[in-house]
């Protein structure tokens, strides 16, 4: 057992600091074009399409939040696309309707891609977007992901997605992980391994759509899917780091739990279904690294986690039979270097935790532009790895018996 | 577009971090062993002086011998070894070479300090404990944890650990002379008499009742319990 355990675990401790030594390697690479941003000007026509499923308290602060954007507003189109709401979200689209370039359509509930579809197809716009109507947009972020579009063979461009005012202690927790999320998506950017385009302001380019085919299903992720599809065409997906979207997050923990276990089991299963790309050199980094560490991440999470509940209810059980026969006594703290652990394991570990640091201080040098531990980043560090697993774990056996994750 | 170049060299790069983890790992290990080793044969001069001095004032006053019990070190000693054997492993050779030089120190203290009581009744209360640390033996580390209980509340008690599967023949005749079959283990000797299975604090206090006076006695002198 002990041989199986240290034995798995030299493996995960390989695998996770060769993933996060290759993403600091990458980061610190000089990029061929950077800041496209500020070097390049771009204004195609675009419309942003906004779909909504009983959003009538959020759909017009997502809709002001476009006609904020610092763009020329003849260029600038908005469809609000209903799907079959049982609230008043499409009175509620109707009512600002006049306010810009807004249409506003409705459908009967088919769900979030054939809303996006609609939207796609009336468009005439050369870039179309989407903005889930649970998030705003900063006003320059548009002009600042649009050049992104002039770079080869990019069809895509991703933004940078920030938590909306975290308040309570899970907004927190994905508040950072959001952040670490901006600097992995502009290393993943740099690798042209991104393996989705985010609902939260995603754009394409029209064309794409017409030669590799619409949004689908794709088991509840279709922003997933889509970025696959682009990947297998051997087109590129770009991120913009300083386009920032904000996107209101679960604030409870069955919420987030809920939006985990979809998103978790619609990665395993487009994986599945574009499987002949792991490995698969033709498809450049997105084969080779994406997709078998976001699976080898799985398993080492429940390895570690399993691993760890092993070794602390053998040390609860063994302090309570111990207190149990001897009553509880007190020993007196004492240092002796002799008894520090240095174990290979330990070292090892010590080495990724630092590495895990580094990240996470250089995403928040990139995102706050000061690199300092906030309060967000304890709890994130302290609680992200107890709580992962177990909708990784929900997700897997959903999977495995091919249970369908609803979206709600 | 991948660069094979690059796949190489942060492999390169972690296959360099686990060398030197391991290397690294290696020396502070071997830099135990020898300070694990120093303390033994610190133990063994202390141990060889006593019974010299005894021999030489073997005709003169007890109060003219030197403080018969052993320094801390012994109970230093047993601690580190346990965290070395808990570190490297029960069947690592430097941890069993050990093992067997830290048991035949135990036997020759508590030989020495039989000598000590015939001749002038200092009357060490001693007990011989045997492990073993094979699965089967649940009971073995039940009795670990209260003789290290005895241990912190009478620092006069004097326990010997032995292991029962440690290839030694000055434990095979403690067995033997003890008549100590392994599957009656945890055994414990006290006073000559062989109590097998489970002890617990009170029991032994039972045996033992000079216990109870020596819990305010200052000195202090101990060995090791075994660890799973």
């Amino acid at each position: 057992m002990a041989l199986y355990s240290s034995t798995i675990l030299y493996i995960a401790l390989f695998f996770g600091l060769y993933y996060q030594i290759f993403l600091l390697v990458t980061f610190f690479e000089k990029e061929e074009e950077n800041n496209l941003s500020e070097k390049k000007k771009y204004e195609p026509t675009v419309t942003i399409i906004v779909p909504c499923f009983n959003e009538s308290k959020t759909v017009a602060k997502t809709v002001l939040s476009l006609l904020k954007l610092n763009y020329p507003k003849e260029k600038l189109f908005i469809t609000v696309v209903d799907d079959g709401s049982s609230d008043s979200t499409y009175e509620e689209a109707l009512k600002i309707a006049s306010l810009g370039n807004i249409r506003v359509l409705r459908q009967k509930n088919s769900g979030k891609y054939v809303a996006l579809n609609k939207g796609i197809e009336m468009s005439e716009s050369e870039i179309v977007g989407c903005l889930d109507a649970d998030s705003t947009v900063a006003p320059g972020t548009l002009q600042k992901m649009l050049p992104y579009f002039l770079q080869d063979k990019v069809v895509a461009v991703t933004p940078a997605m920030k938590v909306h005012n975290p308040k309570t202690l899970l907004q927190r927790i994905q508040n950072a992980e959001y952040n670490i999320g901006i600097l992995l998506k502009k290393i993943m950017g740099k690798l042209d391994a991104i393996h989705v385009t985010p609902g939260p302001f995603s754009l394409f380019k029209k064309s794409v759509f017409k030669e590799i085919g619409y949004f689908r299903h794709a088991h509840n992720t279709e922003d997933m899917e889509i970025a696959f599809r682009i990947q297998h065409h051997h087109y590129r997906i770009a991120n913009c780091p300083q386009g920032f979207v904000y996107t209101i997050t679960p604030p409870t923990f069955k919420k987030l739990y809920k939006q985990r276990v979809r998103w978790t089991y619609g990665f395993l299963k487009n994986a599945i279904d574009y499987r002949h790309m792991f490995f698969n050199k033709k498809y450049g980094n997105i084969g080779t690294l994406t997709l078998p560490f976001a699976i080898i991440s799985i398993i080492t999470a429940f390895l570690v986690i399993s691993n760890s509940l092993y070794h602390f209810s053998s040390y609860v059980v063994e302090t309570i039979q111990r207190y149990t026969i001897t009553g509880i006594t007190f020993n007196w703290f004492s240092f002796d270097p002799f008894f520090f652990n240095t174990s290979s394991i330990t070292l090892l570990t010590f080495t990724m935790l630092c590495s895990s640091f580094t990240i996470i201080l250089l995403a928040w040098s990139m995102v706050e532009g000061k690199a300092r531990i906030t309060r967000d980043i304890v709890y994130f560090v302290a609680l992200y790895g107890f709580i992962a697993p177990l909708w990784l774990a929900k997700a897997s056996w959903n999977t495995i018996t091919s249970k369908a994750v609803s979206w709600r | 577009m991948i660069s094979k170049k690059k796949y190489i060299i942060v492999f390169l790069i972690t296959a360099g971090i686990f060398a030197v983890a391991f290397i690294v790992s290696n020396y502070i290990n071997d830099k135990r062993y020898e300070v694990i080793k120093t303390t033994a044969d610190k133990i063994s001069i202390d141990i060889l002086s006593l019974e010299t001095q005894f021999e030489l004032f073997q005709e003169s006053s007890c109060a003219s011998l030197a403080n018969p019990v052993l320094s801390d070190e012994i109970n230093a000693l047993a601690d580190r070894l346990s965290y070395a054997e808990n570190q490297r492993g029960i069947n690592d050779d430097d941890v069993i070479t050990l093992k067997k030089y830290y048991s035949l120190l135990e036997i020759k203290d508590y030989l020495v300090m039989k000598k000590v009581d015939k001749r002038c009744d200092v009357n060490p209360i001693s007990i011989l404990y045997f492990y073993t640390n094979d699965e089967g033996c649940e009971d073995c580390a039940k009795q670990g944890y209260v003789l290290t209980k005895l241990r912190s509340d009478h620092p006069l008690l004097r326990i010997y650990s032995f292991d029962y599967d440690l290839d030694l023949n000055a434990i095979k005749t403690l067995i033997t002379i003890n008549k100590i079959p392994k599957d009656s283990l945890p055994a414990l000797v006290i006073e000559g008499k062989t109590y097998t299975k489970f002890q617990s604090v009170e029991d032994i206090r039972k045996i033992i009742p000079a216990l109870a006076a020596t819990s305010s006695a200052t000195s202090t002198q101990a060995t090791t319990t075994p660890r799973k």
